[in-house]
């Protein structure tokens, strides 16, 4: 049971790792987006392991209720305004791919090199 | 029982990831992300962060596939299966798994009430919310008055962020609404998704307009509100067609959301001191202090959520309204 506790941990080293062979090894640049996205995930994930608190809750505070216990609530905070930003960010990336498909007719990674380096 | 839930949960987020990486179709691997994104949001909401699960859900199963889907449609829907240096990879990887699992033995195991992360300032933020600004929610009362700088900040990049796509694919303010897409009819002639979108809209709308002005009281506040709205916006364009949508809400009127909303956070800043108080400081705003956080939130948590929903459209039909070339 002890080692349970670490599982949220191990999960977030195997996704950050999946993301990263996702970004190295595969040419195609949506996917590389894709990668990029589940390894900005993983962090979210650490973030907010972090945050719990054994027998805590939402840190939602609420009148007349004594001895209540809260999770943390500053790695929400800075999680919440990162998905945010996540967002925009890949959206930006995509629209950077639809430029280099309009630019190279191909969103493969070889073949854009390839094109750059017959010009 | 709760922790086999989440094992399970944890489970099958590798499954998924794994599956994204591996599927040669891009409109499978996109569609698995969203699922993905929704798992995560379910493990959020059990390690009690509440507001960071509504948010995954809405941008993360949302907005994102939905703006990947965008460029889909405008790039290609196969992959070609050209792994580069596949081996090396794999080793690199593994190794760096290897020692990221080593590493983990030596944080704090999961809740343990004594980690580090629990000493530093968050028991105060806890303990002061109460007396400084007086509203249950401590997420939103960080988020828009204790670090209001970095949110703040965000909101600025998220703002250049969007300009930044606008700029990429040409995106002009006016815009000539003649030259549209062949395929901009929407699917409303769709029987099941006319119907069910119609009932949706509305109630999407609604909950978004809760969530932003409920965001003191439970999970919620800006960020969410505009994004559950942009949602609610997103589907009708979707059942409507670009013409439809872009004569309702015209690209003008998106682009000064983004600008006003940004806008009217920095200004509540600029305020403050006009009152005498430092920047950002909402205390000033009124006689009792209290009462002026609570005015400063509000007015700051409506830029937020305004700025979000107006980028978040943007982004959208900016993809969606191009033209496949």
């Amino acid at each position: 049971m002890e080692l349970l506790g670490y599982y949220n941990y191990w999960v977030f080293a195997v996704l950050l790792m999946i993301g990263l062979y996702a970004v190295i090894s595969r040419g195609n640049l949506i996917k590389k987006l894709l990668g990029l996205s589940i390894f900005q995930s993983a962090v979210f994930l650490m973030y907010i392991t972090m945050n719990k608190v054994e027998g805590g809750t939402a840190p939602i505070i609420r009148d007349g209720v004594a001895e209540q216990y809260f999770s943390n609530p500053l790695p929400q905070v800075l999680i919440l305004t990162a998905i945010v930003v996540g967002v925009s960010t890949t959206a930006l990336g995509l629209a950077i791919v639809v430029r280099i498909k309009e630019a190279y007719g191909s969103i493969e990674e070889h073949e854009v090199f390839k094109a750059d380096q017959d010009s | 029982m709760i922790i086999v839930f989440a094992l399970f949960l944890l489970t099958l987020l590798v499954i998924t990831a794994v599956a994204i990486v591996r599927a040669e179709n891009l409109f499978v691997a996109v569609m698995l992300m969203s699922l993905f994104s929704l798992l995560m949001a379910s493990n959020f909401f059990i390690l009690d962060a509440a507001d960071v699960a509504l948010t995954e859900a809405a941008i993360g199963a949302g907005v994102t596939t939905v703006i990947f889907l965008g460029a889909l449609a405008l790039t290609a829907e196969r992959e070609q299966s050209t792994n580069s240096a596949r081996w090396p990879t794999v080793g690199v990887v593994s190794v760096t798994v290897l020692i990221l699992l080593y590493a983990t033995f030596d944080k704090p195991r999961l809740g343990d009430p004594l980690a580090p992360v629990h000493q530093h300032v968050a028991p105060w933020y806890l303990q002061n919310t109460p007396d400084l600004i007086d509203i249950p929610n401590v997420v939103t009362a960080v988020l828009a008055s204790f670090r209001g700088y970095d949110t703040l900040g965000e909101v600025f990049v998220i703002f250049a962020a969007c300009i930044g796509v606008l700029f990429l694919l040409d995106v002009r303010p006016s815009g000539d609404s003649t030259k549209r897409p062949a395929n901009s009819q929407g699917v409303g002639h769709h029987l099941i998704p006319r119907v069910v979108g119609r009932l949706l809209v509305p109630f999407i709308i609604l909950f978004g307009l809760y969530v932003q002005f409920h965001g003191e009281y439970g999970p919620g506040g800006g960020f969410q509100a505009g994004a559950i709205v942009a949602t609610g916006l997103i589907l009708h364009a979707l059942l409507q067609g670009e013409q439809v949508a872009l004569a309702s809400i015209p690209r003008a009127a998106m682009t000064g959301m983004v600008i006003g909303g940004t806008l009217l956070f920095g200004l509540v800043g600029v305020a403050a001191i006009a009152l005498g108080g430092n920047f950002l400081d909402y205390s000033v705003f009124h006689s009792n202090p209290v009462t002026g956080q609570q005015i400063g939130i509000l007015a700051i948590e409506v830029g937020v959520g305004v700025s979000v929903c107006g980028a978040l459209l943007s982004i959208f039909h900016a993809f969606a309204a191009r033209e496949l070339k």
